[in-house]
């Protein structure tokens, strides 16, 4: 085998339960986990891996205040100041009348700009490049993999260990990095 | 771990696993389409080639084509309009206020729902888009552009401006939601591709699923998304038919002018668009042999739905007879006298026999867990709710004021001919959606068949 590339063992599971309990004791032995791959989102994962709670919510807030500022600007700019105008006997600042364009804007960058940080965060992209250690991660098994080279235990010794704790199959893989 | 209750019966029948998932969606993607599919595109695009004939005559020799006069300016085209907006309502409540309640049975429903959502509202669309006449100058004219005019700015106290944003907005994010879903199953069908050797649709799967690996935290942070999304998309649903609703509201029209109308276009909406999933769900299972993700409970729920928001829709029409009535305005009163006894009395008692009378035959569970009955029901009510807007719109109008200028509305074929356009741009656009694009969410459908399959149930 030649050495170019990241050396990763690679614990398959088939239960989510059994795969919540297994990162739960692979990380107490002080394992370092790279990352888990599923088919469908595991509830209660992140904490087991210790993630911490996304913070997209904020990023959706701003953005969503920012499509506020941009479409009250916007209003004001065109038919109170620019060219003011009476229209159904309302003053040059009809406030009510506002809302609804102000609250398309609001839900409308809101949700691009959250998605468009997902996406630039996450490293998604049209043919981003999948890390895949294993082709059924999307299908129907989970995938646990453990970078050796960050980690004391020897190759065998991980392998062990992820079958002791409810993995069908233990593998070697070398991913290009 | 998560429990729950033996009583409720499983979303998932036949004994499914993970990889029959995958199987059972897949296929559909990977397999050639069968006769029926082939019969059923090539009739789909015969309506839109001779549908496109009408819209061609309109763009060529103007609006004058439809059967429009002077005192009814308005007929089908906003009559069609409503009528595909208001379908467009049901994926994006199924998907966003569903999730917002954790009801569970959307899972199975909501990427066609959602799919049948942005159709139809590309439909909808085109018709204040050739109602315009000159479109390409129209669609410059509605955006707030600077112009050679001063520059004389869009009006923004006018509903049909808000209407404007409502829907680019409720297009757009609906979209944006609709394929965040779709990119994890995409990688499924890219994956299962590689597999196999099929290097064109590794290829094609592969852009279109952003690359996407179903890494815990991408799945942890696409959870979020999902959520802020619905919360976002919540009100964004109810918004849309508000707004369209107050196209007519804010007029001071008889049987226009009324403050019911917000919720009762919502609720109309809602309605319709759980009748037009139901109409392709009924026939999408069957085709697609998928009897075990869309199951019988998850019709009859859907049912349950209709009878919510038909005996609301009911109750609306009655409400508007009663505050005609109670009004004292002599105009009120008798545009609502005119709309039940006039002569499109026809029209109104049709409307009420379907959107009023016959969703109130699924109080009887024998009728809401048939599939027949459901799907004939599902059709009437999608007849009763044109009729809805063709009601308010056409009997509002046709006897103005003054009775030298009441006149009656007659279509023209141009005026069927649009219709019948956008009935073949939506089922073409639904059939191409249900073969190169998995018909079910199946990463949420894995996500529930540990808790609630046929195999832990039993």
């Amino acid at each position: 085998m030649d050495d170019k590339g990241v050396k990763f063992v690679i614990g398959i599971y088939e239960d989510e339960d059994v795969l919540l309990d297994a990162i739960s004791s692979v990380r107490a032995k002080g394992v370092n986990i790279y990352e888990v791959y599923s088919p469908f989102p595991v509830h209660g994962i992140e904490s087991r891996l210790g993630y911490k709670r996304s913070r997209l919510s904020i990023a959706a807030f701003c953005f969503g205040f920012l499509g506020t500022c941009l479409a009250l600007t916007m209003m004001i700019g065109m038919t109170t100041i620019d060219w003011p105008m009476i229209i159904g006997g309302k003053d040059f600042l009809p406030l009510p009348v506002f809302i609804p364009v102000t609250f398309e804007m609001t839900v409308l960058l809101s949700a691009f700009g959250m998605v468009g940080t997902f996406f630039v965060i996450s490293d998604l992209k049209p043919w981003g490049k999948p890390k895949t250690f294993d082709l059924r991660s999307t299908d129907d098994k989970h995938v646990m993999a453990i970078e050796i080279e960050k980690n004391n235990m020897s190759e065998a010794a991980l392998k062990k260990l992820l079958k002791s704790n409810g993995a069908s199959e233990a593998n070697s893989k070398l991913m290009d990095e | 771990m998560h429990v729950e209750s033996k009583l409720r019966k499983p979303l998932i029948t036949g004994g499914k696993t993970l990889h029959d998932v995958s199987e059972d969606i897949c296929k559909r993607v990977e397999q050639k389409p069968s006769l029926y599919w082939y019969a059923a595109m090539i009739i789909s695009n015969i309506t839109l080639i001779v549908g496109a004939y009408a819209v061609y005559r309109t763009l060529w020799d103007g609006i004058g084509m439809w059967g429009l006069n002077k005192t009814v300016m308005w007929a089908w085209d906003i009559t069609n309009f409503v009528w595909w907006v208001g379908i467009g309502h049901a994926g994006t409540l199924i998907s966003a206020i569903l999730l917002l309640f954790r009801q569970r049975w959307r899972m199975a429903i909501n990427r066609s729902a959602e799919a049948m959502t942005i159709f139809a509202v590309i439909c909808a669309a085109m018709f204040p888009l050739l109602h315009m006449g000159r479109l390409w100058i129209g669609l410059i004219w509605v955006l707030p552009l600077p112009n050679t005019y001063g520059s004389l700015w869009v009006n923004f106290a006018s509903p049909l401006l808000w209407d404007v944003f409502a829907i680019t907005t409720y297009f757009s994010v609906s979209l944006v939601f609709w394929y965040i879903g779709l990119i994890p199953d995409f990688a499924t069908i890219r994956d299962r591709a590689k597999k196999a050797g099929r290097k064109v649709s590794a290829y094609i799967y592969g852009g279109l699923s952003f690359g996407w690996d179903g890494a815990a935290k991408t799945w942890s942070r696409y959870e979020t998304v999902s959520l802020v999304l619905a919360g976002l998309a919540t009100p964004l649903v109810l918004s849309v038919h508000t707004i369209v609703s107050m196209d007519f509201a804010t007029s001071v029209i008889p049987g226009w002018h009324t403050t019911i109308f917000p919720p009762y276009f919502v609720a109309g909406a809602i309605f319709s668009g759980f009748a037009m999933v139901l109409t392709l769900l009924i026939i999408t299972r069957k085709v697609y042999n998928l009897e075990d993700y869309i199951t019988i409970k998850h019709l009859e729920l859907m049912n349950i739905v209709i009878i919510v928001t038909g005996s609301i829709v009911g109750i609306a029409y009655l409400t508007e007879l009663f505050m005609a009535w109670y009004s004292g305005v002599a105009y009120e009163q008798y545009a609502f006298y005119n709309r039940v006894t006039g002569p499109y009395w026809w029209a109104y008692w049709s409307m009420m026999t379907c959107n009023v009378i016959s969703p109130q035959l699924f109080w009887f569970k024998k009728i809401r867990t048939n599939i027949v009955a459901t799907f004939i029901i599902s059709i009437i009510v999608n007849i009763g709710m044109w009729f809805e807007r063709f009601v308010i719109i056409v009997t509002s109008l046709h006897r103005d004021y003054l009775p030298s200028s009441w006149a009656m509305f007659y279509p023209t074929i141009y005026d069927l001919g649009m219709y019948i356009f956008t009935f073949g741009l939506f089922f073409t656009a639904f059939l191409a959606f249900s073969k190169y694009f998995p018909v079910i969410n199946m990463a949420e459908v894995k996500s529930i068949l540990k808790h609630t399959g046929e195999k832990v149930k039993k």
